[in-house]
């Protein structure tokens, strides 16, 4: 569907655009940090909306439900159980300048370097047929495809789960 | 028996001219303008970019709307049924019967003083309210309503039910932190663990019902139980999913975080006025919602008798469903004493998620086996009721089966309790206090 | 259709915050806040890569769902040491932590 030649798909690739950089600024500059941990939450929003408009609505859906619905909260209480007593401190470290010119450099380099001469031609995808969340899920248990990451994975999250427990509790 | 025949027509009599009119308004709203909004735009002259947009933004408005009227009612229904049950009548002064209660309250609340505590973050204070109402509604969108009529039919269905469950639990994160008053935050901590942690035996059991349909998407499932619903499958599927929506909503008897005595440590308690407002008809719309998603994911959604030839009554089947489960989950806040929060804790972490996982493990190969069996109704008679009996047998003797395992657990684990209890030594159920003086 | 290198650009952009966030911010928690954007980053690059390069073959779908698992582990992780860091010296500034510089 167009409108005139901004098409639905452009408007929506910069809503989510200003709401993921927008938020990614609003987290390395803010002086709140329960605010930081609010523009965390509205840029991982914001991935998400790119996830659906890149054909993966499996991946958006847990982009929302792992990053925001259990690491954003995660975030949240972590900002909240560690506020210092004083405010005072500064946000930033002393090679403030340093790290914002090789943070620039680093995207010059990335975009003018790698991205456009690469793949600046690109206009379309391969094909527009594209494998479903159906395909995903043999995916990652079918024995020649991904089943053994899958498993690793999960000895990963146990071994991370125990091992949260265990640094944070109390001593007794 | 004049009093049984009377009663008898108060029931028939209103049931009889409902579906009347039901088939009637069908029958005129069938062949309209009604049905192909975008047609009827487009033919009368205008753009069809716009006209899709319109017909589009006028189903989002549509879709939206129906459970914010919907919450009216409930708030009516709500008090007269606990006030039956405790024996009382209930609101009947403001209108016929106590109709326009709900108005007065809204009225009320409408007027009281909108205030900001002193030194609470603006921002978040006044969008915790609306995230928490948003969470809910969202999940509207992928509702089927009737064959025809929903919001979108998205691939990944119910687990877009589980995400945007998951944003409520912000929400009230957001309203304990931005009250700047740390009994709310405190309320707000609790109320998050018991949120956070009945999603896990809640995703869990909404995978069987994936299982046995072959798909995620709502409209999926709901065409998937045209044999045989999902409830005689997978009782204990929907016995969590009916215990954990209620524990996820905060409505008895899990509501320690709402009761009147924990008041002053709740997480809401700095909010009065419309946004007091917006979180109570949050928690009824949620409720609503839930018993929404119990009949379209266990008992059939909008299916009955001449339901695809006539749209609304297959909205109506789908209302009579939900409101049996509506009414089911008031029954039991009304009934039951409220649990404790290590108790909460407890039974989820020790026995419904255990019991989940079972459930999935064993649904998985038994399904496995009907398919391998020939037990399975091909899918030309999938609709099929009696091809579908085989299947469900085998399912609900399974399920049977675990149900009557875990309570021989429980009884032997309730028998040794009582034993040591006997003999002199203290349990864990009983809290011994503390020491006064202390 | 959005081309493929407004894709990469943004995830470029939102690499090069997030490794700004990390290099200069003194809060333990907000490093690790940066972190997680870097993350997020390179889970946009390999599904954006998918759809336009193999949207047949699973591969960068599965990529990414394991980002997720690894990112997820992480933050847990990192998020409990801070904690306990905080409760023996009750700050999180990272220039407090240095009992092991020379």
């Amino acid at each position: 569907m167009t409108f005139g030649d901004l098409t639905y798909e452009a408007f929506a690739f910069g809503f989510f655009t200003i709401l993921t950089l927008g938020g990614a600024l609003g987290v390395v500059a803010n002086r709140n940090l329960v605010r930081g941990a609010v523009w965390l939450i509205v840029s991982l929003f914001g991935v998400a909306g790119y996830f659906v408009l890149l054909s993966a609505p499996f991946l958006a859906a847990v982009q929302v439900l792992v990053y925001i619905g259990a690491i954003g909260i995660l975030f949240t209480f972590a900002v909240m159980l560690t506020r210092s007593m004083t405010n005072l401190n500064e946000r930033y470290n002393q090679q403030w300048w340093i790290a914002a010119v090789t943070s620039i450099a680093l995207f010059g380099m990335l975009v003018l370097l790698v991205i456009l001469p690469v793949f600046g031609e690109q206009e379309t995808a391969v094909s527009d047929v594209v494998a479903t969340t159906a395909d995903l899920g043999v995916a990652l248990v079918s024995g020649d495809a991904y089943v053994l990451p899958f498993e690793v994975a999960s000895l990963l999250l146990t071994a991370a789960m125990i091992g949260a427990i265990v640094i944070a509790r109390e001593e007794e | 028996m004049d009093r049984t025949i009377g009663t008898l027509i108060k029931i028939a009599v209103p049931i009889v001219i409902g579906v009347v009119v039901i088939l009637i308004l069908n029958s005129i709203t069938s062949a309209s303008c009604l049905n192909d909004f975008e047609g009827c735009l487009v033919d009368g002259g205008m753009d069809t970019d716009l006209a899709g947009l319109i017909a589009i933004s006028l189903g989002v408005v549509l879709v939206a709307t129906f459970p914010l009227l919907v919450t009216i009612l409930l708030i009516w229904i709500e008090r007269k049924f606990a006030a039956r049950i405790q024996d009382r009548i209930g609101p009947n002064r403001v209108g016929p019967i106590g109709l326009v209660q709900p108005l007065a309250d809204v009225v009320k609340l409408l007027g009281k003083e909108d205030i900001t505590p002193a030194g609470a973050d603006k921002w978040l204070y006044n969008a915790s309210p609306v995230m928490m109402v948003m969470s809910v509604l969202l999940i509207w969108a992928v509702m089927p309503l009737t064959p025809y009529h929903y919001g979108i039919d998205l691939e990944i269905g119910i687990l877009y039910f589980i995400a945007v469950a998951s944003i409520g639990t912000l929400a009230v994160i957001m309203a304990g932190w931005s009250s700047n008053n740390k009994y709310a935050l405190l309320g707000a901590f609790r109320v998050v663990a018991q949120l956070i942690s009945y999603e896990v035996p809640l995703a869990l059991a909404l995978l069987v019902p994936v299982m046995l349909a072959g798909s995620m998407s709502m409209v999926g499932i709901v065409e998937a139980q045209a044999g045989m619903w999902f409830l005689f499958s997978a009782p204990i599927a929907a016995f969590l999913f009916f215990i954990s929506s209620q524990a996820e909503t905060g409505r008895a008897p899990f509501d320690l975080l709402e009761a009147e005595s924990e008041l002053v440590a709740g997480y809401n308690i700095e909010y009065s006025g419309m946004k007091f407002a917006m979180f109570f008809a949050g928690e009824f719309m949620h409720v609503f919602t839930n018993g929404v998603l119990m009949a379209v994911i266990f008992t059939g959604g909008w299916y009955g008798p001449f339901a695809r030839e006539a749209p609304l009554l297959a909205f109506t089947y789908l209302m009579l469903k939900s409101g049996f489960w509506y009414l089911l989950s008031l029954l039991m806040r009304n009934a039951l004493p409220r649990v404790r929060i290590d108790q909460l804790m407890t039974f989820n972490w020790k026995f419904l998620v255990p019991l989940s996982i079972a459930n999935l493990l064993m649904t998985a190969f038994l399904l496995k086996l009907v398919q391998e069996g020939g037990l399975a109704p091909s899918p030309e008679e999938a609709s099929d009721f009696i091809a579908n009996i085989p299947q469900t047998v085998v399912l609900f003797l399974g399920n049977v089966a675990l149900a009557a395992f875990v309570m021989t657990l429980i009884r032997n684990q309730g028998r040794e309790e009582r034993l040591a209890e006997d003999a002199g030594e203290p349990s864990d159920l009983t809290v011994t206090p503390a020491p006064a003086g202390d | 259709m959005v081309p493929l290198w407004m894709f990469l650009t943004a995830a470029a952009g939102l690499f090069a915050i997030g490794a700004y966030g990390v290099l200069s911010r003194r809060n333990a928690v907000a490093i690790l806040m940066s972190v997680e954007l870097m993350l997020n980053a390179v889970n946009i690059n390999l599904v954006a890569f998918w759809r336009f390069q193999t949207p047949m073959d699973m591969s960068g779908q599965a990529f990414a769902a394991f980002v997720f698992v690894v990112a997820a582990a992480e933050a847990a992780v990192g998020l409990a040491i801070i904690i306990s860091v905080y409760r023996g010296r009750r700050s999180v500034t990272v220039d407090d932590v240095d009992l092991l510089r020379w």
